[in-house]
């Protein structure tokens, strides 16, 4: 997973990041079956890898890339950019080496059957809210989409 | 070494698919065995495509390299094997190389939860609906791949045409699909499944095949999903991405020789891939015709008979023609070579007679039946309709299919409501 | 050997996330900073069911399911705005967004 992150940053060619990202996603759900989340690792593949990444795809053919892939690559604030992140992953060493003893030893082993019925019965019961908005956001997302990328309003 | 025995036949007695009993060495013969049954099948499609359609046309088809062109699919194979590999100068090697390989992954990944029989599958995924729509969809992206890696024209809008028509149609078939897994809550529990075994054995348990529950609502949804997964699958009448008079042959127009071979391989377990949702999902599975309502002894031990006399059927379909052959000293071979498949058939035919096979072979017989009539349909509509246009095709997929996805699914959850509500008063 | 512990995880996240920041900061083509915020997302993603396995409940697993579609929705309208702003420059190179600049 982490060899297909960090070719989706140091490809030249926007077609090799985006196949590499879906390596990182594919690799992703077979984390999340590893975690015991089997209806996470699902949604995981059919939308991000199977629904995102063909969007990618798409747009990727229709910008054309013949003239970025002979340009620089790295944009004209990558030392800072550098400086940020190596502070950034500074702070994360420190974090969890402070804290690597308040977490316990094992994950817990544990097959349930029932993942989909558990998860179904919260989406639905306690986090209803949050499904109607994100469904409203999708709307949102959708016709913000179109309008965008419409020739003529 | 006695315990790998035990270990090897402690699967023989349970009563879970080796994936949830955790046994790999059963795993590892099930994938063996489906990855064989996979080949044969797209073998024997292939020959049965090009007979029958001829047959629909009123010609004869392949009649030459075996008897009744029974060794084509061979030949096919042979030549595609020894046709030399091209790839376009400016292509993009690295992705040229990766796409074939990424729709075959994903079109034979599929079949690790297919479902033969309450314990015939390589798994049973919690997930296992999930999970095949999931990496379905991701042959798409193989096909993107194959289109803008051969560096021309065609393929690049073959490719684009193709992924287009399949992403839409993907969300006629999700919503089809979550229509029918809403009739697997309507149970005691009132808890569904999304296992594939788990919903046969609710069909099993509420004593209907789904096409036929609530009707009309199960016969709409499978008929959406049946237009769903013709179009899904870039066959007739939705071929306009490799139809040979629009595109020439889409987005494997630069692909020769093996890799191209790749590309009908995945097309073909694609196919019976969906037939084998559809069946899974509407037509009962692996269950034989009427399991409630005609069960018990003697209709069990009639319809366990059908295997054996299926391919006895065969059998004597092929004494019929052996007869019917030119009796010509330069036929010799052929009528020979046909008399021979006869007597393979029905020595098939025959060991299925025979109690302990019949009793595990029913369910694979009743699946492999219901799909080989999903693939007849393909075939009959690949000769009957005439070609969508592109325009025409999407807007079917969003126009019409996707309201009528909607529509089926409110109604079949309004009505599942209902029936809870008046029947369990 | 190494029992893989709830830390593992997230120090597989945090390096996930750290990629991500690197490539949105430091690339030049457009597509490829919206690919890294995808990267970072799916390292929030990783922490939020890591940390869901570790107490037990299915919360940071509906969490992560809603994460996925915002992306999902926040990919589709920042592949728009790209398409809208390659239509009238020409180039996908994001030194090139100057338009506010004096």
């Amino acid at each position: 997973m982490l060899i297909g992150g960090i070719a989706v940053i140091t490809r030249k060619n926007p077609v090799h990041s985006a196949l590499a990202l879906i390596i990182t996603l594919l690799a992703q759900a077979s984390l999340y079956l590893m975690l015991y989340a089997p209806f996470v690792a699902g949604v995981q593949i059919i939308l991000y890898a199977g629904g995102i990444m063909v969007l990618f795809l798409f747009v990727i053919m229709l910008v054309s890339i013949d003239r970025s892939i002979r340009e620089r690559q790295f944009n004209s604030q990558w030392i800072v950019g550098i400086i940020a992140a190596t502070a950034l992953g500074g702070l994360f060493i420190a974090v969890y080496a402070k804290g690597s003893s308040i977490f316990p030893q094992h994950v817990l082993p544990a097959v349930e059957n029932d993942n989909t019925q558990k998860i179904a019965t919260m989406l639905y019961g306690q986090y209803m809210f949050a499904f109607e908005i994100a469904s409203l956001l999708l709307l949102v997302a959708i016709i913000g989409a179109v309008v965008m990328a419409k020739k003529r309003i | 070494m006695h315990e790998i025995l035990q270990y090897i036949s402690s699967y023989l007695t349970s009563d879970k698919t080796p994936g949830v009993a955790g046994n790999m060495f059963w795993a590892f013969v099930y994938i063996m065995l489906v990855f064989l049954g996979l080949s044969v099948a797209v073998i024997a499609m292939n020959w049965l495509e090009r007979k029958i359609l001829a047959h629909m046309q009123v010609r004869l088809g392949p009649m030459r390299v075996g008897p009744h062109g029974l060794l084509q699919p061979i030949a096919d194979a042979i030549k595609l094997l020894l046709k030399e590999d091209i790839m376009p100068a400016e292509a993009d090697g690295f992705v040229f190389w990766m796409a074939p390989l990424i729709v075959v992954l994903a079109a034979f990944t599929v079949f690790v939860v297919v479902p033969f029989g309450p314990t015939h599958a390589i798994t049973d995924m919690n997930i296992g609906i999930l999970f095949m729509l999931g990496v379905s969809s991701l042959s798409v992206l193989g096909i993107v791949m194959a289109g803008w890696a051969s560096n021309s024209h065609y393929p690049l809008i073959g490719a684009l045409r193709s992924s287009a028509q399949m992403v839409s149609y993907e969300v006629a078939m999700g919503l089809a699909v979550v229509s029918a897994i809403l009739m697997t809550s309507l149970n005691s529990e009132g808890t569904g499944t999304l296992s594939m075994i788990g919903i046969v054995q609710a069909q099993m348990a509420q004593g209907e095949w789904f096409i036929f529950k609530f009707f009309p609502l199960g016969l709409v949804a499978f008929f959406i999903f049946a237009v769903a997964m013709v179009a899904e699958t870039n066959r007739a009448p939705f071929d306009l991405a490799e139809a040979e008079s629009e595109l020439t042959a889409g987005f494997h127009t630069e692909y020769s020789g093996f890799r191209w071979s790749l590309f009908f391989l995945a097309e073909y377990s694609a196919m019976i891939a969906v037939s084998s949702i559809a069946v899974t999902l509407w037509l009962g599975g692996w269950l034989r015709p009427f399991p409630n309502w005609l069960s018990g002894s003697p209709s069990d031990q009639i319809f366990s008979f059908f295997p054996g006399v299926t391919f006895l059927f065969f059998a004597a379909i092929c004494f019929f023609n052996t007869v019917r052959m030119p009796k010509h000293p330069l036929f010799r071979i052929q009528t020979i070579g046909l008399a021979g498949f006869g007597v393979v058939l029905g020595l098939i035919g025959l060991v299925m007679f025979y109690p302990p096979v019949s009793v595990r072979v029913q369910d694979i017989f009743w699946f492999s039946a219901k799909v080989a009539g999903f693939m007849y349909l393909y075939i009959w509509y690949r000769g009957t309709f005439p070609r969508y246009r592109f325009d025409q095709l999407m807007q079917m997929g969003w126009k019409v299919l996707l309201p009528m996805g909607l529509g089926v699914l409110i109604l079949t959850a309004g009505v599942a409501l209902l029936q809870e509500k008046i029947w369990h008063l | 050997m190494l029992h893989i512990t709830t830390l593992h995880y997230l120090v597989l996240g945090a390096a996930l996330f750290l990629l991500g920041v690197i490539g949105v900061l430091t690339r030049r083509n457009v597509v490829i900073v919206l690919m890294s915020i995808e990267l970072i997302l799916n390292a929030v993603n990783l922490n939020l069911v890591a940390f869901s396995r570790m107490w037990g409940g299915l919360h940071g697993q509906v969490f992560a399911i809603f994460v996925i579609t915002d992306a999902a929705a926040e990919a589709a309208v920042g592949l728009g705005i790209l398409i809208a702003f390659f239509r009238n420059k020409e180039t996908v190179n994001i030194d090139e967004v100057n338009l506010l600049k004096w």
